[in-house]
């Protein structure tokens, strides 16, 4: 703990990235309690510029934009990390399981692998998104998942590939150590940092992935969800049409951009802290 | 032997893909077919049941046939390059793809072309000098566009330049007011409306192109070869080009290769944004309005162009470099 504190502070930008991801979080889980989300509608004050009581403006229907990035960053975060954690959990039982058994179920694992590496993700993600009624965030972040975790299973079978021709995992043979303690106790915690990293690019990509199928105006089962704002702004209100909507439009855009940013940089930081031979 | 054997991993991917599709839209949800039906029988005042009929040869799916069936009618069609048929557009999918694809080749082409060339000579230059003032630019570039995805960099374009300095026009492919053909107006229009679309694509593939040949070269300048040029006392020019250039890009070729065959999936959400009428924008449409036929039909083109072009970047790469001629 107290070294990765130090490494933080020493690397600024990994720091901000931390800042920025803590912030986000913050803003998920304690905001909705702070403030609140008024759905109702009033066209009086529509598309109005920051003030002190609509801090980032309001909308088509003058409703709170600030409200609406809070609640929508829970949203957001949900599903993206529900999303990450089924990538990792299927790339990592399929890359293991290959990279363990090898052998004809390797080769057609692998196949499967290729396949999904080759067939274009998005458009597949929105052909499903339109067949399938996803109405909550776990069926969201499996719709984001099933396509997703083509390059990490294959990065683990190569790492497990590796890793099997190492001394201690011999050593751990050798002596005799059940099947499950090897995987569990000496594979699968050599790999954990790697996981760690991708993790958050993982998110990341879920993010822009999710918000653009939503700015699509597929999967509309919440209307705070940024890709939901931007699909009111964009395609069914006409603020960007409207120039006193601008922080609207940005607002939602600012958050993506902020994000993806903040995750950037942490994970380089995180890139330092898990590899030691990265320090310099 | 690994040319046949790279064609067979293809081919078998296409066959899933085929497979894939078929699967997805005979699963489809009852109710479907019933909202294509009533909007049929709507459209040409024809009774219910026809038009479920109807709709059913459009998406070629009929319950009381056998799957094998339906299978190899649905395999046999796509054998023949008929893509099957679009419910809202009342077209064959091969109509609306000739009218979309040259939107999106004229699009893409033109960007990967600029920001192909410009990355890589960019990249060339920050390995060959090191530390310029092109490196921090580069690096800048690529972790923004990095971080911003596609349609957000496509929706602030359109925000700055169309919407409050009225550059550029904010939809469509052409004005209506000029006439298509080869004159002037028309033109000047279609390189007014393409514009944006095109400066979306430069910006985010100009920074990974020029990391991926500085990469590349800064590998290549380790070389034996390399050294072995420059004790010879050769021309700097001849160096960079025959030894350094040749040699180092490899990876940005097959790269390009697998790009272009991307292309032809378009960008969903920037066409959508800019309502440009390419492949991208009609499977949007496609997708928010339910045409399972066009869905299909494009789906399947988009899988077919990415499998073939991954097929050539393998056969073009070991023809360019004779050490992986030999094996994996």
């Amino acid at each position: 703990m107290k070294t990765s504190w130090r490494i933080l502070r020493r690397n600024p930008r990994a720091l901000l990235g931390f800042v920025i991801l803590l912030g986000f979080g913050l803003m998920a889980t304690i905001g909705p309690y702070l403030i609140k989300l008024d759905e109702d509608q009033n066209f009086a004050e529509r598309f109005q510029a920051p003030s002190l009581s609509h801090l980032m403006g309001t909308d088509y229907v003058g409703r709170d934009v600030f409200a609406q990035i809070i609640y929508g960053s829970r949203d957001v975060l949900i599903v993206a990390v529900l999303a990450a954690i089924l990538t990792i959990l299927i790339g990592v039982f399929i890359g293991a399981i290959s990279g363990l058994a090898g052998g004809p179920l390797d080769t057609t694992l692998m196949m499967l692998v290729n396949v999904i590496l080759t067939v274009p993700s998005f458009p597949l993600m929105l052909i499903i998104a339109s067949m399938f009624k996803v109405t909550n965030p776990i069926s969201y972040a499996l719709l984001l998942a099933i396509w997703s975790w083509g390059g990490l299973a294959r990065a683990v079978r190569s790492q497990i590939l590796s890793l099997k021709k190492r001394e201690f995992i011999e050593a751990a043979r050798v002596l005799g150590l059940p099947a499950g303690h090897i995987i569990f106790r000496q594979l699968l915690p050599n790999i954990t940092p790697y996981l760690a990293i991708n993790f958050i690019s993982i998110m990341r990509h879920a993010i822009t992935a999710s918000v653009g199928i939503m700015m699509l105006g597929l999967v509309p089962y919440s209307s705070s969800n940024w890709g939901m704002m931007l699909n009111l702004a964009v395609f069914q209100s006409g603020a960007v049409y409207t120039p006193s909507a601008i922080f609207y439009l940005l607002a939602p855009i600012t958050a993506i951009c902020l994000f993806q940013l903040g995750g950037i940089f942490f994970a380089h930081g995180l890139d330092e802290l898990m590899n030691p031979r990265l320090r310099s | 032997m690994q040319i046949i054997k790279r064609i067979g991993i293809a081919v078998m991917t296409l066959l899933l893909v085929t497979g894939l599709t078929f699967v997805l839209v005979h699963n489809m949800p009852g109710d479907v077919f019933e909202v294509i039906a009533y909007r049929i029988a709507q459209q040409q005042s024809i009774t219910y049941e026809e038009a479920l009929q109807q709709a059913r040869a459009i998406i070629h799916y009929d319950p009381n046939v056998p799957l094998l069936t339906q299978f190899t009618e649905y395999a046999g069609g796509l054998l023949r390059g008929d893509l099957g048929k679009s419910v809202i557009f009342q077209q064959p999918v091969n109509k609306i793809v000739a009218e979309a694809v040259p939107w999106t080749v004229f699009v893409l082409s033109v960007s990967l072309l600029i920001s192909f060339v410009i990355g890589t000579l960019a990249g060339m230059v920050m390995a060959w000098k090191r530390k310029t003032f092109l490196d921090p630019i580069v690096t800048t570039i690529s972790s923004v566009t990095d971080a911003i995805p596609d349609y957000v960099t496509a929706l602030l374009l359109m925000v700055i330049f169309a919407v409050n300095l009225r550059w550029f026009p904010t939809k469509g492919a052409y004005s209506s007011s000029t006439i298509p053909g080869f004159n002037l107006p028309f033109i000047i229009s279609v390189m007014k409306h393409g514009a944006l679309p095109i400066f979306v694509y430069i910006l985010q593939g100009f920074g990974g192109w020029a990391l991926l040949m500085k990469g590349s070269a800064v590998s290549v300048l380790g070389e034996d070869y390399i050294m072995a040029a420059r004790a010879r006392g050769l021309k700097e020019r001849r160096i960079i080009t025959n030894y350094l250039g040749r040699n180092a890009l490899l990876p940005s070729v097959t790269a390009l290769a697998m790009s272009l065959g991307g292309m032809l999936g378009g960008s969903v959400l920037v066409e959508t944004v800019y309502a440009y009428p390419g492949l991208g924008w009609f499977f949007g449409q496609a997708v928010s309005m339910r045409d399972y036929g066009l869905m299909q039909g494009l789906f399947f083109l988009t899988a077919t162009a990415v499998i073939t072009a991954n097929l050539l970047a393998d056969l073009i790469y070991s023809r360019l470099d004779p050490r992986i001629r030999t094996g994996e």
